[in-house]
């Protein structure tokens, strides 16, 4: 779990150039990292590509905060 | 002056007067070109005079099975599509009062929602290396409307108003997407025209002329290229006057 929570973390630092200390469980992207709607879009391309998983639309849609994306990984991958 | 060495286009309906000079001006700029349509035949007839860099991808637009599986295979075939050119098109014209549920979906069907797919499927590959175009070729009639034509010009202006919505969303990744309306083009459709009608065409024409393939691919060849980052969400009017728009 800490290594896909530190692999997800690294991910989004490199993608929307925020603080490592930013990017905590409740972390929404858009409305707390400053991602916009396209951004979101490719962080979980760059999620599927990290973890080697399929995220389907309707399921991208559920993750808003860096707690959902880590426990989406946890679960799918 | 335009260099596309490297890039990889996907052009669809390739194999008719437009796409193929299309396809061959791209592929004379240093393009790789996958070359799409129906049509088998002139698809090999183009590539073997091509030579090299090209790849020939068969699809039927009308089944959306295969729409959907072009884009993964001009992937597999050149490594990616940096470049898509959306001109297959097809008409079937009627009089409104008479035009049938099937006539419109056939044609709104391969013209726009075709469109729609393909768009869809090379997007991401150009999201990810932050550099894309998308060239939809619709028609001078989205503009100004024609008789017998009320499911193509809808198509046509459908796709105008679509690559608009869409050169919104990622023109901050570096994909553009325009359009191109021809006018009256000189092809295999317009051969059949009797001297008369042709005259008659012309007569309305302030070029007082046809257009041909290659001005076409000349527009296709400029949004394509490097020098036209700053150009999106536009219709490029190639119409020799007919419509100034």
């Amino acid at each position: 779990m800490s290594d896909v929570a530190d692999r997800v973390r690294k991910i989004v630092v490199e993608h929307l150039g925020v603080e490592e200390d930013k990017v905590v469980e409740g972390a929404s992207f858009i409305d707390d990292l400053g991602a916009d709607s396209l951004d979101t879009v490719e962080l979980v391309m760059a999620f599927e590509e990290e973890f080697g998983i399929e995220i389907p639309d309707d399921a991208a849609e559920t993750i808003q905060t860096f707690g959902d994306a880590t426990k989406f990984i946890s679960e799918a991958a | 002056m335009f260099d596309l060495t490297g890039k990889n286009a996907l052009i669809t309906g390739a194999s008719g007067g437009i796409g193929g000079e299309i396809a061959k001006s791209l592929h004379a700029a240093g393009a790789t070109v996958g070359l799409s349509g129906t049509r088998v035949e002139p698809l090999e007839a183009l590539a073997a005079e091509l030579g090299d860099r090209v790849h020939v991808l068969p699809c039927n637009l009308s089944d959306s099975a295969a729409v959907d599986a072009l884009p993964k295979q001009a992937v597999e075939a050149m490594g990616s599509v940096d470049i898509l050119v959306n001109n297959a098109g097809i008409t079937r014209d009627q009089i409104f009062m008479r035009m049938s549920d099937e006539e419109w979906s056939d044609v709104i069907n391969v013209n726009l929602t075709s469109t729609m797919r393909l768009c869809k499927g090379v997007i991401r590959g150009m999201m990810k290396s932050r550099w894309g175009r998308i060239v939809n070729v619709s028609s001078i009639v989205g503009a100004t409307g024609n008789p017998g034509q009320a499911n193509y010009a809808a198509s046509k202006a459908g796709m105008v108003g679509m690559s608009k919505s869409i050169a919104y969303e990622v023109a901050s990744r570096g994909i553009t997407v325009n359009c191109i309306a021809p006018g009256f083009i000189a092809t295999a459709m317009t051969e059949k025209l009797t001297d008369d009608q042709k005259e008659k065409i012309n007569s309305q024409i302030p070029a007082g002329r046809m257009g041909t393939p290659e001005e076409i691919a000349a527009a296709a060849l400029y949004l394509s290229s490097d020098q036209a980052a700053y150009v999106t969400g536009t219709t490029l009017h190639v119409n020799g006057g007919m419509a100034m728009l």
